[in-house]
């Protein structure tokens, strides 16, 4: 139940053993990762919960090759992180939507189409595919600053999107944004989520968007950066808005209340 | 309207004051001349009015003021006077001939112009080698701000002897100081500028494994186009300065630098005064014309 991953099944998709990651700063050494084991599957949805401090976007990092651990071992798609990024195994959303001002919306999200040396044809086919997947047809040619803050994070999950990776890694995509338009998104991952099957791997520090959101929800806590609990959600895959108010989802989100209390219990 | 109001008044009041102005500094000019001409001045004698001052004088002899403003060598010229000299030699003259400010103005703004293009290439190069090489940033830098607190009216004579005794003159010389004063303002501006990509913007490139050249012609560039243009505006005016002061030391025939000189050789303050607002009009439009590039660009780009 706590996914240290005692068997190794083919469709782990993220394996991290024994994860070290210590950063050497003017304060003497910030242990931001201690031991971190867990198994990512395939088609999981999976949350990273706890106070700032605790490692999640940390951990996030070092699955996208961002941060290099400096022990343990850490997998992607069975191979070291570094090549992953190469093979392009993953998306990145950041907190911010981070759309080049200077770049209508389509041709944001044909950046890393461009990089990643796509022809013209298929940038357009894709550019239009994934407007259309995150609800933005017809905005391709708008700029950013024409967009509301929840469109241009949906522009940018359509970024992530763009070049076909099993993964999708967000830290805190949401964090920014009012809690209706949360809510709004929310909804929309989930369905974007059914639709495509990928992994994700969603870093937050709001409880009830973790339970509302995933499959399973693991809490994290500071001093050194660890995971105190991973949870598996009961939650069945098709979710509306206002299973919320079950008693599934109240348990379940007590329980992360409870786990994030106890990381804080240890200091 | 009430801007146009606004600027109006302000321009209004300067001009008043310039007026107000020429009749202290010109007033022991006129009265020598009024005394000359058999007027009645006060005090009589000419060695105690030189140890008065102008304004005590223009009290004294009321009559004297209008003359301040018509002097044909005035100590300050009154602005009528700069705008009728500016008149005649630039509409009035034809542009070839010697005396037509166009004809000077031109030889400054062809050095000028070529310095600045020298000036913005070298600011752009070393920007770009200073934000992708750590050596650079420490090695360049330093010297690039040293180099601007030396006087330029003390380099520029240098600059042209030793340019001469390996044969260069004309307006290479004139343009290496220009482009010398120019140059800064873009290193400046443009390291500010592809520095400015926040960590998450250089973060999201890496995700795609982007090259460093993928980054800079994607991102870093892109980003840095407003300090850029900003460099720019100050870049050309300090071109402009940069011809002008070249033009000072090797006793240049042509040239608003030689316009000037010339002036001041034969107390030619009419002449000055027009060859320094031709200057700055030459600058103004210059400037100007930056914006205007400025404004396309950056609409063209989204981002204004």
């Amino acid at each position: 139940m706590n996914g240290t991953g005692q068997q190794p099944e083919l469709s782990s998709v993220v394996s991290a053993k024994g994860l070290d990651l210590t950063f050497q700063t003017n304060d003497g050494p910030v242990h931001a990762l201690k031991d971190v084991n867990l198994e990512i599957n395939k088609g999981d949805f999976v949350s990273f919960i706890g106070p700032s401090g605790c490692g999640k976007t940390t951990f996030l990092r070092c699955i996208a090759a961002l941060e290099t651990p400096t022990g343990g071992s850490l997998t992607v798609n069975g191979m070291t992180p570094d090549e992953a990024r190469r093979k392009r195994a993953y998306g990145y959303v950041f907190q911010a939507a981070g759309l080049y001002p200077w770049r209508t919306i389509a041709k944001n999200i044909k950046l890393p189409l461009e990089i990643m040396g796509y022809s013209r044809q298929e940038q357009d086919e894709r550019v239009r595919n994934v407007l259309e997947l995150v609800d933005l047809a017809g905005f391709g040619g708008k700029f950013p600053w024409q967009l509301s803050g929840g469109m241009q994070q949906r522009a940018s999950i359509a970024r992530a999107l763009a070049f076909d990776a099993d993964i999708l890694l967000m830290d805190e995509p949401f964090g920014a944004l009012d809690e209706i338009v949360r809510d709004h998104l929310n909804e929309q991952l989930l369905a974007l989520w059914a639709r495509t099957g990928k992994t994700i791997g969603f870093v937050t520090h709001s409880i009830p968007e973790a339970v509302y959101l995933s499959t399973r929800i693991v809490v994290m806590s500071p001093r050194p950066g660890r995971i105190t609990d991973v949870i598996e959600s009961p939650l069945p895959k098709e979710r509306p808005l206002d299973i919320r108010d079950s008693a599934e989802f109240i348990e379940v989100a007590h329980r992360v209340r409870e786990g994030l209390r106890a990381g804080h219990a240890d200091e | 309207m009430r801007q146009m109001l606004a600027v109006l008044t302000v321009v209004a009041t300067l001009i008043g004051l310039w007026y107000l102005a020429c009749i202290p500094m010109n007033m022991q000019g006129v009265l020598v001349e009024a005394e000359r001409a058999g007027a009645e001045v006060s005090p009589p004698d000419a060695a105690v009015r030189r140890e008065m001052g102008g304004v005590s004088l223009a009290l004294r002899n009321g009559f004297a003021v209008p003359a301040t403003w018509a002097q044909e060598r005035p100590r300050l010229p009154a602005p009528h006077q700069v705008a009728v000299e500016l008149w005649d030699t630039t509409v009035m003259k034809k542009i070839t001939s010697k005396r037509s400010l166009v004809y000077h103005g031109w030889v400054t703004l062809s050095a000028t112009l070529l310095g600045f293009g020298i000036g913005t290439v070298l600011g752009v190069l070393l920007a770009v080698g200073i934000v992708h090489s750590r050596v650079m940033d420490m090695s360049v830098m330093p010297w690039a701000i040293v180099s601007q607190t030396i006087p330029i009216i003390a380099l520029a004579p240098m600059i042209i002897v030793v340019l001469y005794s390996v044969g260069v003159q004309g307006i290479i010389p004139k343009a290496v100081i220009s482009a010398y004063l120019s140059f800064f303002p873009v290193v400046v501006g443009m390291v500010k500028g592809l520095r400015s990509p926040d960590a998450m913007q250089l973060d999201l490139l890496r995700t795609y494994s982007a090259s460093k050249g993928e980054t800079f012609w994607k991102l870093r560039l892109p980003a840095s186009m407003p300090y850029l243009f900003a460099s720019l505006k100050i870049g050309i005016a300090a071109s402009l300065v940069g011809a002008i002061v070249g033009e000072l030391p090797t006793g240049a025939v042509s040239g608003l630098g030689a316009r000037l000189l010339a002036g001041s050789y034969y107390g030619q303050t009419v002449q000055i005064w027009s060859a320094l607002f031709g200057a700055a009009i030459l600058a103004a439009c210059l400037v100007g014309l930056l914006g205007l590039i400025e404004k396309t660009v950056l609409k063209r780009m989204g981002m204004a």
